[in-house]
């Protein structure tokens, strides 16, 4: 398919802006040459993205069982809600009783939000789930710095964590320190033990963790950290499996992230834009980012906390996608919310029970929301591998699950349906998985040259990243 | 209540059979008893109708403005229809981040773009797939200069006091040092800016236009940075990049800056677009994604997320930026903007605004509120304005939202949806209250 | 899988290839560049760098994973081998010829094997 730039002709081009109105002016420094942008008519364009949008998959083409990433049907309400006039033409400048609408959506979302995750407040300023760990980290290092203690250096994250744990330590101004997990796949308590201290500033962890089990240690293991000195951060992207059934807060949790992407059906957009919110109890309220709504007898208003950390954003953080996930959160309610939780773990208990009637499940026992197939024998034994397996999945339309994650499984394939998958969906994916187990055994170089129905086969990624073309330059 | 789950309460009592349990929270026995909820204190769930109505009654508790002469790093601009339309799309509002190439190469295509059109823009070798708005790119952008001998970021004090906090913020995480040089009448002090240029100053950031609306004398701060052997980045706004210098043409190693501009609505602030581009010697130190293009087995041209080896997934602990995401659909409708804008209709829009905002500034001017500042300015500027309050709420009053009151006065900005009758009118209504 | 005689090999799989008593080059075994498959980039180490037997002084990128390069003495970096930034391949088509870093002023060695160890030592892995 051509790009944008090869297609159109010089002088074609929509008509958008009128005259102008009042005398021109021109920039006193101005560039050498125009910039080289697309020069399509309405007809030409329009084409060319229904082309692009058709080469791509969402959850509206068909199941997209991605572990860790909760790809929960997204809600057409939600879209329509965001893209009210009223929310859309709003300066985030504008005076504060102007906007009483704009703070009572965060206000609210952070109440009901706060209510599902057992934390006292919360700031959307984040963007993304990275972001908003970089935020809580930061409220745990203005914390120890507040109580005068600079001995606090290390960050303690389980070597099953999402790779944006320990960088965004790293980021924060910490040192990971990297505890093993059992092989239970939970985190190993004696081993926890021995790695706190009084340099201990905190925890990362996800529960259930990344292998899709809940830690049932879990009060143990904050505990320790507590009694270190430490605080424990929750990274939120699993909270799909638990809201609504056990808080974070309740955990032990001092300060979370939520991923309104994930577990509160915003949609992903192919990568962005998110919302990482992130929680805390009242301990760390006064460092949260700034600023935050508050509300009294004259209605919201904005207020930056006493020993706020500053500013992680511009603005409030991308309320367009608080609106979304406040809509949501509005139509489950009290009832939903739960229901939501116990469904996604029925249906991934469902599957795991299916596919392991050939796969190998990497853990045993019942899952939460994911759970993570290990196909090493499967690659002994034909030389399919976990990849191939994947990319057969493409030839049925069915978008294959997370791969190679979380490192601690060799030859991983995690897998979420969510609670927004049919029993029928969810059957039609178990028959082509162990069809394509079966195919493995049969024809494997069929699967080792899958994808074949795709609109590109299988990419030369190691000579896209030796001979890097980063953008199109036209050809002389 | 709504729900979304599709199975019926039959077809879940076969599936907890199948699976061996009697009740759904049997598959919990792993949490203990004691922390199990009891009492969620929400309301009860809504039908869609009932939702509606419900945010629609937040919405209408805000206040649209028929005229906003008000930018301060948030642009109203004219956007197509074509650009909504586009990413509306389902595929692409609900598809994931494109790890499975062979079916995201629209995705894939748009961004690689995307990365082409931020290119030509800001005359930079690479751009990478976007971050989050202008603000983190401008922070990102610092700690990429970091060295082990350089650890202070200059950053000029006519840059968004908003960008110059989130460093601040990233700073104190990093423990890479601040520090702010001076303005003087409007614009960095350059005077200032080559005493603070010692020999552990890794970078400088330089926003153009600046806060103020002012256009900095970008080519000799760059000069004076490079002399130092520093990096030079700077924050230019994408839509007077259509007819100003480019940050390449100014010499700088980095170019970044906030993209709302680029077809992306006000909304109360976000979701905005963060673009980050660098030059040849620097681009591998960008972070966050970026799309490559190279070929399938078969021969065919395809587009691939690429250099992924710099990032948190694989780096973790060594990677330079946690940054996982990028915004995506944001960036997609960039370049759709861009696309049907076209290099004219861009520097139509430039013209336009740039125009308008002389006008307003010329006729605020002879009703007793000259610039605060002299020399060349883009679409934003200040006055001096003794009674900023009475005539804000004045504007307010008539459905217009005034500029933004800062030391000394307002800051007024006007881009090319705004009508000479409109600014007539506004100037008319000041002029009643000074 | 080649063990070039003349060369002394590092447990981290590194060759070092001694130009006189204080100065040496460095590289990737074959061993290592088979085990780290298809190299895409290296980050090579700067002029001047000090490096530290047994510790990290470079890294080197596959599309999928990064993979430190551990020191096999201690010394000052007085040139790296700049051509392999463009061609990274180098690295697994000549892991011998293509040595990463010069170093000099070496004080100081990590445990280093002959090749008949190093090959033993592999085959037991």
């Amino acid at each position: 398919m051509k790009l944008i730039f090869e297609k159109g002709a010089p002088g074609q081009h929509l008509s958008l802006l009128p005259a102008c109105d009042v005398p021109e002016v021109e920039i006193v420094s101005p560039r050498a040459e125009a910039p080289e942008l697309p020069h399509l008519s309405e007809t030409e364009l329009t084409r060319h993205y229904t082309a692009l949008a058709k080469r791509v998959h969402g959850v509206n083409d068909g199941f997209y069982p991605l572990g860790s990433c909760t790809m929960k049907y997204n809600p057409k309400i939600n879209e329509d809600m965001a893209n009210l006039p009223g929310f859309t033409n709003i300066h985030p400048l504008q005076p504060e009783e102007t906007v009483q609408g704009c703070l009572e959506v965060l206000h609210t979302s952070a109440k009901l939000l706060g209510e599902i995750t057992g934390m006292d407040a919360m700031t959307f300023q984040p963007a993304a789930g990275a972001h908003g760990e970089f935020t809580g980290l930061l409220l745990i290092k203005a914390y120890h710095k507040n109580r005068g203690d600079s001995a606090r250096t290390k960050i303690i994250v389980p070597d099953s964590a999402h790779g944006t744990n320990p960088a965004s330590a790293v980021m924060a101004g910490f040192t990971v320190v990297n505890v093993p997990s059992g092989p239970d796949g939970c985190v190993d308590v004696e081993a926890l033990r021995s790695a706190v201290g009084p340099d201990t500033a905190g925890l990362m962890l996800t529960n259930p963790n990344t292998v899709g089990i809940f830690d049932r240690n879990i009060l143990e293991i904050t505990k320790i950290i507590h009694d270190a000195g430490g605080l424990c951060y929750y990274d939120g992207a699993n909270l799909n499996a638990v809201m609504g059934v056990v808080r974070p807060g309740d955990m032990g949790f001092d300060v979370i992230h939520l991923n309104l992407h994930k577990t509160f059906s915003t949609p992903h957009g192919g990568g962005g834009p998110g919302a990482g919110a992130v929680g805390c109890k009242a301990l760390l309220a006064p460092f949260l980012p700034g600023p935050v709504v508050e509300k009294n007898e004259n209605g919201y208003r904005l207020a930056v906390p006493e020993h706020s950390i500053g500013r992680v954003k511009n603005f409030c953080g991308n309320f367009g996608v608080v609106v979304r996930a406040l809509t949501y959160v509005l139509t489950l309610g009290q009832e939903g919310i739960p229901e939501a939780a116990k469904n996604a773990v029925l249906n991934a208990n469902y599957m795991m029970k299916r596919l392991s009637e050939k796969y190998t499940m990497a853990y045993a026992g019942p899952c939460m929301h994911e759970f993570v197939m290990d196909l090493q024998d499967l690659k002994a034994a034909t030389g399919c591998s976990a990849m191939d397996i994947a990319k057969g999945l493409l030839d049925h339309g069915i978008h294959p699950p997370t791969m190679y994650f979380p490192l601690i499984v060799h030859e991983a394939l995690m897998i979420e349906p969510t609670e927004t998958e049919s029993r029928e969906t969810m059957d039609e994916a178990c028959d082509v998985f162990l069809a394509l187990w079966d195919l493995a055994h049969e024809t494997p170089q069929a699967l080792h040259d899958a994808p074949v129905k795709t609109p590109v086969r299988r990419l030369d990624e190691v000579g896209a990243a030796r001979n890097p073309v980063l953008k199109y330059t036209p050809n002389d | 209540m709504g729900s979304y789950i599709p199975n019926t309460r039959a077809q879940r009592e076969e599936m907890l059979s199948a699976v061996g349990v009697s009740r759904v929270e049997d598959l919990f026995a792993a949490v203990p008893h004691e922390m199990l909820l009891e009492h969620l204190d929400l309301p009860a769930g809504l039908s869609e109708l009932e939702v509606r109505r419900a945010v629609e009654a937040m919405a209408a508790k805000n206040k649209v403005y028929g005229t906003v002469l008000r930018g301060a790093g948030a642009y109203r601009h004219f956007i197509p229809s074509v650009v909504k339309s586009v990413i509306s799309r389902e595929e692409l509002v609900t598809a994931y981040t494109p790890y499975q190439a062979e079916v995201s190469q629209g995705i894939l295509q748009a961004i690689f773009e995307y990365q082409t059109m931020i290119c030509a823009l800001t005359g930079m070798e690479v751009s990478n797939a976007s971050v989050y708005d202008g603000s983190t790119a401008a922070a990102e952008a610092i700690a990429m200069c970091r060295d082990r001998k350089k650890n202070k970021a200059l950053v000029s004090a006519c840059a968004d006091p908003q960008t110059i906090a989130v460093m601040r913020t990233y700073c104190f995480g990093s423990g890479m040092e601040l520090e702010v040089v001076p303005a003087k009448d409007g614009r960095t002090d350059l005077e200032a800016l080559k005493a603070a240029l010692t020999a552990d100053a890794a970078c400088v950031y330089l926003q153009q236009p600046n806060f103020f609306g002012n256009i900095e004398d970008a080519k000799a701060a760059g000069e004076a940075v490079h002399a130092a052997g520093a990096k030079y980045i700077m924050g230019c706004n994408p839509i007077a990049l259509a007819v100003m210098e480019t940050p390449a043409e100014c010499g700088a190693d980095i170019a970044v800056g906030e993209a709302q501009p680029l077809g992306l609505d006000l909304a109360f602030g976000g979701p905005y677009l963060g673009y980050m581009a660098a030059n040849k010697a620097m681009f591998r130190k960008l972070p966050g994604r970026i799309v490559g293009q190279t070929h399938d087995v078969d021969g065919n041209v395809g587009y691939v997320l690429t250099l992924t080896a710099r990032e948190q997934h694989i780096r973790r602990e060594k990677a330079s930026s946690n940054i996982c995401s990028n915004q995506a659909l944001c960036a997609f409708a960039a370049g759709v903007y861009l696309s049907a804008m076209g290099a004219e209709g861009l520097r139509q829009a430039a013209k336009l605004s740039m125009s308008k905002a002389h006008y307003l500034a010329a006729e605020l001017a002879k009703i007793g509120l000259p610039r605060l500042h002299e020399g060349p300015f883009f679409h934003e500027f200040a006055t001096k304005c003794d009674k900023p309050g009475a005539v804000l709420k004045a504007l307010d009053e008539q459905g217009i939202l005034g500029g933004l009151a800062v030391d000394g006065g307002i800051l007024w900005c006007a881009t090319e949806v705004v009508s000479k009758e409109e600014i007539d009118r506004a100037v008319a209504i000041i002029k009643e209250v000074c | 899988m080649t063990f070039p005689a003349e060369l002394k090999y590092s447990k981290d799989h590194e060759w070092v290839k001694m130009l006189d008593g204080a100065t040496a080059l460095v590289g990737i075994t074959d061993f290592a560049q088979s085990e780290l498959g298809d190299l895409v980039f290296i980050n090579l180490p700067q002029e001047g760098d000090d490096v530290t037997a047994d510790e990290a002084f470079c890294d080197v990128e596959s599309v999928k994973a990064v993979s430190d390069v551990v020191s096999p003495v201690t010394g000052v970096v007085e040139e790296a081998n700049t051509e392999l930034e463009d061609e990274p391949q180098k690295l697994n088509e000549d892991p011998y010829g293509a040595w990463i870093a010069k170093i000099k002023d070496i004080s100081a060695f990590g445990e280093l094997l002959s090749a008949e160890e190093y090959e033993a030592f592999i085959e037991k892995k």
